[in-house]
């Protein structure tokens, strides 16, 4: 029997189209060797459009060799790296390529990493200006639970705390 | 039986949940040490019983019970036991009561914990106890592993292939402690909210309470993201380690935030200062795990990594995040301006460099968080629909963290209060000086010459001879008799020792991560038996191909050989596999790997095809990949470094005491 169900088994290895969805032909890279870098540097930021967040680089879906292969036929055309974005685009929309557009409503997920390291920068520099010393005395209860807590730190010098240039 | 006492436990560690909550509310308003204590007493058992519970679904898992239909939809008799036992956490329902016990063993841990004031502690166990009735009322209502099916089926569908694999049986367990252990700074936080009337030790004390749990969560979420990693790098077959996809992001997110928390906690336990900052990011860390386990499991974004996803749960946890996140900020919106605490400090300090380090690393959670929700965001707003994937986190993410990384090996040299910047430097210029040397001969070596990658590499090395730097001038290497620098070394505290580690392990990563980026090579081919593909230095043989039987698959195997092209290496012969899995129908690869030095050789076999000849051929991909075995490295000794901050003496306060009390 449990032979029987290794053949059966094996058939299907055989043929993949009945475990999975078809898969692509081998791909056949471009003849010249700066050619095909530059297909390469395309499939890592074009979305396989089918899948889960892969790159056809790294899709094995079937549509992801038919876009290989287009984009490979488009570059021994003469096509520009732009021209073969833009002709993406214009098929499948702006969510096939990985690298969003930047327009109006994109601005703010381009630009808004920088404004907020400026932003947080400026509001260090203001928080460094205006900081002072301001604490309460101490009631006779926190004054017990500082003597506590106090009490808990250790006595052996800490190297960690001092200055590593004090001239020990 | 079993099945049924553990759906009975697991109603009951929420009936305990509630009773630990209510408990602790009553007892903190009322001074009641009776009521705390009580308090204290139902998170623990609470924690037994969803142990038990959690048992119980083992139990079922491993006895292969169909009769549960989680069982039977996630498992299978065929199937070996690691993989019986961990498909109990591979379901959505499974995995929230793992989730749902680490947070209530938490509790209990916290319960236990000696020398935190009455206040703090009680309402701490108090919202930890909040935490853990939310998520397990979601559990038992919507989400019940132990729910039974009438017809039990005679065979299971047994668990996702890919996810049959020893990294990722301990991956989502190592996950959950990170993620859930920021509940506990949550709590901690909240806490130090509520009992807000600081007095002047507060702030110190509560940094050391918080700093335990912050690193060991950062801990377990450094060795949990790693062994996801090192699984898609090697499971998935494509050769990529981190591809920037949204369940990528959400558990990187917490990382970051626990990241900023870590170095943010220092300075509010050794100075006193940033209190408000620190509770904020101790707040943070958790709403990110929150937000996470909703964009996992809630189905809004497709993801490799997704759930079996439905809306309706999906809008149940981001009920439960709005409730606990919401109030906790509304809270921190409302206390915050009354924090008062602590030392000052001049800019060029170690609480400035501090201060810098979470500008940026929060800012990079923040960009992260823009890169995943913004597609989401969009789309519901104005119908457009955007990827956002790597050349993105390529211009944002990574220039970031370059100039945190320029910044980083100061830090640790500037003293406390008011530092002396020129003497930092001129003690970091030899370490600068030889990153500089090292990216140069990187550029000299590694052909295509490209100049950004050598930059790349200097900042590494500039990382781990920073680091080193450091170590060296504490112990005053060359300038003191040997026997005091050893005496010296021996008297560092751990927790130095850890700071060095970690941050030497970051430089290891981004050596492994620029080298193999930007050098790595891949080819591939249809083969007969006998043929060869090279890829840069290597060139690999099929061998030979043959059917090998799995316990619960079947394989065809490639055998092949992986020699230099120039034949100085000894050749080796790694395998490849293709599985075939009847259960679920599903096909995996294994890949082959050759480890060479730093460098991996990377092996996968495709289908079967013919040749134009009409030969038998199977299509064969190699990949060189230069010093991809520093980018998994590197985090593990990041994670060695935390653990060895762990053992730091100083940082045992908030944990379980033997002794009554405080004690030095």
């Amino acid at each position: 029997m449990r032979g029987l169900g290794a053949l059966l088994a094996l058939a299907l290895l055989a043929t993949p189209a009945l475990a999975q969805a078809p898969v692509a032909p081998p791909d056949r890279p471009l003849p010249q060797a700066s050619q095909e870098a530059r297909a390469q540097a395309i499939f890592e930021v074009v979305r396989c459009v089918v899948c889960q967040h892969e790159s056809i680089a790294d899709s094995p879906a079937g549509i992801a060799g038919d876009m290989r292969r287009l984009i490979r036929e488009e570059i021994a055309g003469g096509a520009t790296d732009q021209a073969i974005k833009d002709d993406l685009v214009r098929r499948y929309g702006d969510y096939v390529l990985f690298t969003p557009p930047v327009r109006t409503g994109t601005w703010l997920l381009w630009f808004g990493p920088a404004l907020l390291v400026l932003a947080g920068g400026a509001a260090l520099l203001a928080f460094m200006r205006r900081r002072s010393i301001e604490t309460e005395p101490l009631s006779p209860d926190e004054e017990r639970r500082l003597a506590d807590l106090l009490q808990t730190e250790t006595v052996r010098p800490d190297p960690d705390a001092s200055p590593p240039h004090d001239g020990r | 039986m079993i099945v049924e006492f553990g759906a009975f436990a697991l109603v009951l560690a929420l009936a305990l949940s509630v009773l630990q909550t209510g408990l602790a509310t009553v007892g903190r308003v009322r001074r009641s040490p009776l009521l705390a204590g009580g308090a204290d007493g139902a998170a623990m058992a609470s924690a037994f019983a969803i142990v038990l519970a959690f048992a119980a679904l083992i139990y079922a898992f491993a006895t292969s019970d169909f009769s549960v239909e989680n069982v039977a939809r996630n498992s299978h008799t065929d199937k070996p036991m690691l993989y019986k036992v961990a498909a109990a956490w591979g379901s959505h329902e499974g995995s929230l009561v793992l989730w749902c016990g680490v947070m209530a063993v938490f509790a209990a841990i916290l319960a236990r914990a000696r020398g935190l004031p009455f206040g703090l502690k009680t309402s701490a166990v108090g919202v930890q106890g909040a935490l853990t009735t939310l998520f397990l009322a979601f559990a038992v209502f919507t989400s019940n592993p132990f729910v039974r099916i009438e017809d039990a089926p005679v065979q299971g569908n047994s668990l996702n292939p890919l996810l049959q694999d020893p990294a990722l049986a301990i991956h989502p367990p190592l996950l959950y402690f990170g993620y859930v252990g920021f509940s506990v700074t949550f709590s901690l936080a909240v806490a130090a909210l509520i009992e807000g009337r600081a007095f002047s030790g507060f702030w110190p004390a509560w940094g050391r309470w918080v700093r335990p749990w912050a690193l060991a969560s950062w801990v377990f979420l450094t060795a949990g993201i790693t062994l996801g990693s090192f699984w898609a790098y090697y499971e998935l077959g494509w050769g990529g380690w981190w591809f920037w996809d949204p369940v990528e992001n959400a558990s990187f997110m917490p990382w970051l935030a626990g990241a900023a928390l870590l170095h943010s906690a220092v300075v509010t336990e050794r100075r006193g200062a940033l209190a408000g900052w620190t509770v904020f990011l101790a707040l943070l860390a958790f709403t990110f795990s929150m937000l996470g386990a909703f964009l996992v499991r809630s189905g809004v974004l497709t993801s490799v990594h997704a759930f079996a996803v439905d809306p309706e749960r999906g809008l149940m946890l981001l009920a439960i995040l709005a409730v606990a996140a919401g109030s906790a900020f509304a809270l921190f919106a409302w206390r915050a301006p009354q924090l008062k605490g602590g030392g000052m400090f001049a800019p060029v300090s170690r609480e400035g460099a501090l201060v810098l380090n979470n500008l940026f690393l929060t800012v990079a959670a923040a960009t992260v968080l823009l890169g995943t929700l913004y597609p989401l965001i969009l789309e519901a707003a104005t119908g457009q629909t955007i990827s956002v994937g790597p050349p993105y986190f390529a211009m944002t993410f990574t220039p970031l963290m370059l100039v945190a990384f320029l910044i980083l090996p100061a830090g640790p040299l500037l003293s406390w209060k008011r530092a002396d910047a020129r003497g930092a430097m001129q003690r970091l210029a030899l370490a600068g000086g030889l990153a500089i040397a090292c990216g140069f001969a990187f550029w000299l070596a590694f052909e295509p010459k490209k100049a950004l990658a050598a930059a790349g590499i200097a900042i590494g090395a500039w990382l781990i001879l920073g680091a080193l730097a450091e170590v060296l001038e504490r112990v005053r290497l060359f300038r003191v008799p040997v026997a005091e620098v050893l005496r010296r070394a021996r008297g560092l505290p751990m927790g130095a020792w850890g700071m060095t580690l970690a941050h030497a392990g970051l430089g290891v990563f981004v050596l492994g991560a620029v080298a193999e980026t930007s050098f790595k090579l891949e080819s591939a081919e249809a083969l007969p038996i006998g043929g060869s593909v090279i890829a840069g230095p290597w060139k690999a043989t099929l061998t030979d191909v043959r059917i090998v039987e799995g316990p619960n698959y079947l394989a065809e195997q490639g055998v092949v050989t992986v020699t230099s092209v120039e034949g100085r290496a000894t050749p080796r012969t790694v395998t490849s596999e293709r599985r075939f899995f009847p259960a679920g129908g599903q096909t995996t690869t294994e890949v082959g790997l050759d480890f060479r030095g730093l460098d991996d050789v990377y092996v996968v076999m495709g289908e079967r095809r013919a040749t134009p000849a009409g030969e038998r051929a199977w299509s064969l991909r190699l990949y060189h990949n230069p010093w991809a075995r520093l980018i998994f490295l590197g985090p593990a000794i990041m994670a060695l470094g935390g653990v060895l901050s762990l053992m730091d003496r100083r940082l045992r306060l908030a944990m379980p005491g033997r002794r009554k009390g405080v004690a030095a």
